[in-house]
């Protein structure tokens, strides 16, 4: 008799979806699923409306990461007014912006490995999963506990001083930014008291780095074999292919490391980038143009930034990526749960960044907005910490938005996280009739690596539950969990 | 009247004194006391269109920006009828509208935002009517969103070119009754124009094109202070 799993909502990841695995009548898995069961909107909100609004109402998608978005459309917005494509603006409008940037990236990262997957880690994907929370880490490991809160709090403070308010700020404008760093902010952010000082976060970047490689090398087998399988990588890249999270060129390469894309201007995505539409998910597909959607799709985010980059542009993040690179002998890391051990890196790499930057003189003062000849079409892309972030508008001649079309990270991702699904559908289910909590759990582990914002991958907003139902051939509910 | 030749009147019990002719909106500004107002632009002809104002004098209930002060007045401003009477206002023109603060540029800087904060309203006791409402794009330097309108009639009263008005009513009588922009006037306005039209309007439905959001977060007008707590000081 074949069965039909649902797991519905998909935890500890933003935004709401679920998961169905369907069970032939040897109960191995014939077919697997995520689905992102949020409406899709934003795309036609915003038509009609003055395209300077777009930063800020876009945003409003997400709570998450608003920043990544705020700062895409505003980079959109930049080609628009004639401020160049992501290098035409003033240091100081640059900088700043940088600054959000890499706040935000360095909360987001916190958030979810301290809050959403250390839960995993610390007691086993088959623990109680009353234990297995951010409460029981905070019970069991009260340090890392605290610097989770902190790591992400300070990096909420840094975008409070540049955007205005820690989520939904408004300092990035078309052209630039709307203010300087503040003293008592720049004050604050290098020598304020322990522990809310960069100096500290840089040694607690390092210290929950070690932490995982630790974890690493006692449960290697875990983080090597849980789900690995080959894909391409997408990503910006500096154009001396650095990694460069705010702007650069875009850079695919396949499983092996050769280059699908390289070099490309982003203005021109859509002569490179498509995007499917299936119809059991309000989630797109998307794939690079020239290897259609059965060879084309790709990873994003951390694990993909770490293949397709050559070097990391910070001391501490480049000798880290060295090691890091080490284990695949230089060539593509295509493991899923080595998406935390990257992400990690990047953590520490925001860090760095953000104390370069807040030594930079730039930030305190300079031209803030710079402007040119007004065109008709923008496109805006950066590496949010999810994955490469697409926004692109067009406007009439009188102001107002006529198309916008958003790539969301997680949508990129849409494709590797159902992939994902399908492995451990495979290895934990294949045989079973009994759905177990830690079966659930594995399923979301694998979800999870990817950071997913579901919110945002459709523009919505959601909340989330977790079930997991079974049904028979004739789709008469045999069994259901919840947690 | 004291010796000066001013008025004597009371305010919440408050004595103050005003000048011959004088409403009791600005009478109340000039002794420090505010009293709330969407549609009073100060030395402009008083409309008397938001109610916002109203006031109770020797037990009636008026309007402070187009009724005079009298010598012996006794005037009920900060009372709790008064009070449910402008939150019930306020209520009414956010849910008659399409006021989507967390992305209008006006945020921080509108009136009607301003007042739902100070009266402390976190819903509208009433259902939204989301109505179809009008965006006119069309002039160089004004983005008019009827969406956010609050039907005021400072912009009717204040914004000129050419000796005409570039806005008016349109659907009298009616529930399609909306303010309109002229365009070819509209067009005519220049930037410095076009800027002091959006500060007239005491909400986001008039908009100087492309400079949104120049004021961070932290300077705008009513981020530090209340409305009204600058004339409250006094």
């Amino acid at each position: 008799m074949s069965q039909k799993i649902t797991i519905e909502p998909v935890t500890r990841v933003e935004g709401h979806g679920k998961v169905t695995i369907h069970l032939d009548d040897q109960n191995q898995v014939a077919q697997s699923r995520l689905h992102v069961v949020e409406f899709r909107g934003f795309e036609r909100f915003v038509q009609g409306r003055p395209y300077w609004e777009a930063p800020v109402l876009v945003q409003r998608l997400c709570g998450i990461c608003p920043v990544s978005h705020h700062l895409a459309a505003a980079k959109a917005l930049d080609v628009l007014v004639g401020a160049g494509t992501g290098d035409g603006l003033t240091p100081t409008g640059e900088k700043m912006r940088r600054l959000m940037h890499y706040g935000q990236m360095f909360q987001s990262h916190a958030l979810h490995f301290f809050h959403l997957v250390s839960p995993d880690l610390l007691f086993g994907i088959d623990a109680d999963p009353a234990i297995r929370n951010v409460i029981g880490v905070a019970l069991e490991h009260k340090d890392l506990a605290v610097q989770g809160v902190m790591m992400r709090k300070y990096g909420q403070e840094i975008i409070r001083a540049t955007a205005g308010k820690k989520i939904h700020g408004t300092g990035a404008i078309p052209g630039g930014i709307n203010k300087h760093l503040s003293p008592e902010d720049k004050e604050a952010f290098l020598h304020g008291p322990d522990p809310m000082n960069i100096d500290k976060m840089l040694e607690w970047s390092v210290s929950v780095l070690e932490f995982f490689k630790d974890y690493y090398k006692e449960n290697q087998s875990f983080i090597d074999d849980f789900v690995s399988f080959p894909s391409n990588h997408l990503s910006l890249v500096r154009k001396d292919g650095a990694m460069d999270l705010y702007h650069g060129v875009l850079r695919a390469v396949d499983s092996e490391g050769n280059k699908i894309l390289d070099d490309v201007d982003y203005q021109e995505y859509d002569n490179y980038i498509e995007e499917e539409v299936r119809s059991w998910s309000y989630m797109k597909f998307p794939y690079i143009k020239s290897l259609g959607p059965e060879k084309g799709w790709y990873r994003v985010g951390p694990l993909a930034r770490l293949n397709t980059c050559d070097f990391i542009p910070s001391p501490l993040a480049q000798a880290e990526f060295e090691q890091y690179k080490a284990l695949t002998n230089g060539k593509p890391n295509n493991t899923c749960l080595h998406y935390h051990y990257a992400r990690l890196i990047e953590l520490l790499h925001s860090a760095e960044m953000m104390k370069e930057l807040l030594n930079d003189p730039d930030l305190m003062e300079g031209e803030l907005v710079t402007k040119g000849t007004k065109g008709s079409r923008g496109v805006g892309l950066l590496e949010a910490p999810r994955g490469t972030l697409f926004h692109h508008y067009e406007i009439n001649e009188d102001d107002q938005i006529t198309r916008a079309n958003l790539i969301v990270s997680t949508t990129n991702n849409n494709e590797p996280m159902n992939q994902s699904v399908n492995s451990v559908a495979h290895s934990w289910m294949d045989g079973k009739t009994e759905i177990t909590e830690p079966m659930m759990n594995a399923v979301e582990v694998a979800i999870r690596a990817y950071d997913p914002c579901l919110s945002c991958a459709t523009h919505a907003l959601g909340q989330m539950p977790l079930e997991v139902s079974l049904y028979d051939a004739e789709n008469q509910l045999i069994d259901r969990k919840r947690t | 009247m004291n010796k000066n030749g001013k008025l004597y009147f009371e305010i919440d019990g408050k004595p103050c004194y005003a000048d011959a002719g004088q409403s009791i909106i600005d009478a109340a500004k000039a002794n420090g006391v505010f009293i709330p107002s969407l549609c009073h632009v100060e030395g402009v002809k008083p409309a008397g269109s938001c109610r916002i104002c109203n006031v109770k004098v020797n037990g009636r209930v008026m309007t402070a920006c187009t009724t005079p002060v009298e010598d012996g007045m006794v005037v009920d401003n900060d009372i709790p009828e008064l009070i449910e009477l402008r939150k019930a206002i306020i209520d009414v023109l956010f849910v008659s509208g399409n006021h989507f603060c967390p992305s209008c540029e006006k945020s921080g800087n509108c009136e009607l935002q301003a007042l739902a904060y100070r009266y402390q309203i976190m819903v509208p006791r009433f259902p939204y009517e989301f109505p179809l409402k009008d965006v006119d794009a069309s002039a160089e330097h004004i983005f008019h969103d009827a969406n956010r309108c609050i039907l005021c009639k400072r912009c009717i009263r204040t914004i000129t070119k050419e000796g005409k008005h570039v806005f008016a009513y349109q659907g009298r009588g009616g529930e399609h009754l909306q303010i309109v922009m002229d365009k070819e006037l509209a067009s005519l306005l220049t930037e410095q124009e076009a800027q002091e039209a959006m500060e007239i309007c005491p909400v986001g439905a008039i908009l100087k094109k492309e400079q949104g959001f120049i004021v961070p977060i932290g300077e705008r007008k009513f981020d530090k202070v209340p409305i009204g707590s600058d004339i409250e000081k006094q």
